[in-house]
């Protein structure tokens, strides 16, 4: 019984840094199109902004927010920088796919950046708070308050994101621009600078998800981390499992996700995780080719 | 003057889709511009709206170059545009693609007033206010593109066949609607569209354009009783 407690609390933990890494993706994806894989690296950049800011103010909350901040510019500075001229050079028979190879170009880029600036230099975030489970009638749950802090910040950004987009006037303009980037300027709206917010956002939901992420798991970064490669390809399945267009849809993606590799790690094999993703990526997409939150119509997008 | 058009030629790549077009429509004007499938009609209200590059001449909108200017900039200086085939956004609500059209202006309330004179003018809106644009039928659409437009509270509006793809009866009521507003609003309009007579019957000007060229301009009336407009562009 127990066992089965912990296992649906680590897979609900781990699948909602997940739904932080789906969201950034989908964020990057409803407002520009465009497949950020780049998106682990400024997560692992971030992630190292917060670890130095901890050192600086030895509290992992204010590093958290400038992670969060310089998170977000810096993934602002990607757009206005390189896929801004890509998305305006761009008219040849590649023009849908350059952007997103450019992605995985900046990908190499940041960690041959992060590994020369910070290879070799021991870096550990430690939890801000107890990662030691609660006790209940002598058992030690893996429900810890770090693992709380986690799900409730993931619900908050979720919940807080999904106002902005579907209540405020920025959210419309966000959508607008999207969807039909030249109605959305005949109406007036200023497509290239929504579009650097929809990626300014996008790198603070990445920055959480490692900020969050890395106390939870061993604490350590390093440059060519594994984990952060991890995160963005099952940040990514999740994303795909619900849909692509709704953060709703990348919140169940990604703890769906969680849940499942937690049970199959615990019943079945550790060894496994991998070839899980991708089959539960494939039933899904089988049974529910637009994903659990995906409409039904295509769309020449 | 208040829309001044002058020796204007815009390519694509090869082609000359419009070919030293002049032309001058006074401000409270409905002016249609007419002719046949490809004749460059569409190329001419997009490079007016900043939308196509163009290759040489002038257009001024009171004093503002309309050529070299983003959209929009353009939409700030009163210049609206509905682009070809039911500009709508099918993923928002039709609440939604009317509030976008007036998001610039940054004003709650003054954008629900001009809403609400919009639904006056199409009801049919109104009634379907919360529903995805996605689900309207295609003269509703057109409606709520027109009504786009509207919240903005533009001066000169670009109108691109408008009647596309719909029924008779809903291209003369949309057609009507277009008339009532111009003079209800005092709009300068430029209606661009393939159905000659329905445009012309409540146009104040007409221009021809045959193969990216002007073939002739006149007032609605005269390019009516015009034999050889008749014969080549009315049908009759
Ligand atoms: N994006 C484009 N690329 C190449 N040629 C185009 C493009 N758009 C229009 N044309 C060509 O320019 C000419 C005028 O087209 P258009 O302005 O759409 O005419 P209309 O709206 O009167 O039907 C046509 O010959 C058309 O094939
Ligand atoms: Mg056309």
């Amino acid at each position: 019984m127990f066992t089965f407690i912990d296992t649906v609390i680590i897979g609900l933990t781990s699948g909602a840094v997940y739904s932080l890494m789906a969201i950034s993706l989908v964020l990057v994806w409803r407002s520009t199109r465009v497949i950020n894989f780049a998106q682990a690296g400024q997560a692992l950049l971030s992630t190292y902004i917060g670890y130095s800011f901890i050192g600086l103010f030895d509290s992992y909350w204010i590093a958290l927010f400038f992670a969060i901040v310089l998170g977000a510019g810096v993934s602002a500075l990607i757009e206005i920088l390189f896929m801004r001229t890509l998305f305006k050079r761009n008219t040849g028979p590649i023009a849908g796919v350059a952007p997103i190879i450019a992605t995985l170009g900046l990908l190499g880029l940041i960690h041959g950046l992060i590994g020369i600036f910070m290879g070799g230099k021991e870096a550990i975030i430690r939890p801000p708070v107890s990662n030691v489970g609660y006790t209940i009638s002598g058992h030690t749950l893996a429900l810890s308050p770090l693992k709380l802090v986690i799900v409730s910040a993931v619900l908050f950004l979720m919940i807080s994101l999904s106002f902005i987009f579907t209540k405020t006037n920025i959210g419309l303009a966000l959508r607008a621009s999207a969807y039909s980037p030249e109605i959305a300027r005949l109406a007036g709206v200023k497509v290239d600078a929504i579009r650097t917010l929809g990626w300014a956002l996008a790198g603070a939901a990445g920055a959480a998800a490692g900020m969050l992420q890395t106390p939870n798991g061993t604490g350590a970064l390093s440059p060519d981390s594994l984990e952060f490669s991890l995160l963005l390809v099952l940040g990514f399945i999740a994303a795909v499992i619900g849909g692509l267009e709704s953060l709703v849809g990348a919140v169940i993606g990604g703890l769906l996700l969680g849940l499942v590799l937690a049970f199959v790690i615990m019943y079945v094999s550790a060894t496994l995780p991998f070839m899980t993703a991708f089959l539960l990526l494939l039933g899904v997409l089988l049974v529910r080719p637009q994903g659990i939150m995906g409409r039904k119509v295509g769309r020449r997008a | 003057m208040t829309l001044i058009v002058s020796d204007l030629c815009v390519d694509h790549g090869a082609i000359r889709a419009v070919d030293h077009v002049s032309m001058k429509i006074e401000q409270g004007q409905l002016a249609a511009v007419i002719g046949a499938n490809g004749a460059g009609k569409t190329t001419l209200l997009r490079a007016l709206s900043g939308l196509t590059p163009t290759t040489s001449g002038t257009a001024s909108w009171q004093g503002h170059n309309l050529l070299h200017a983003k959209p929009e900039k353009l939409v700030r200086f009163g210049v609206s545009h509905v682009s070809e085939g039911k500009s709508v956004i099918p993923e928002l609500s039709v609440e939604e693609n009317l509030n976008l059209g007036a998001l610039w202006r940054r004003n709650a309330s003054e954008a629900k007033e001009t809403r609400q004179r919009i639904f006056e003018t199409f009801p049919r809106l109104e009634e379907r206010s919360t529903q995805l644009a996605d689900t309207l039928s295609g003269g509703e659409r057109q409606m709520l593109a027109i009504g786009r437009a509207l919240m903005a509270k533009p001066q000169l509006l670009l109108l691109d066949e408008p009647s596309l793809g719909l029924a008779p009866l809903v291209i003369a009521q949309i057609f009507q609607s277009i008339r009532d507003l111009t003079t209800r609003m005092g709009l300068t309009v430029v209606l661009v569209e393939q159905n000659a007579m329905s445009a012309l019957e409540i146009a104040d000007v007409g221009i021809v354009l045959n193969l990216g060229r002007v073939a002739a301009t006149n007032s609605a009336q005269s390019l009516i009783a015009d034999p050889q407009v008749r014969a080549a562009y009315l049908g009759y």
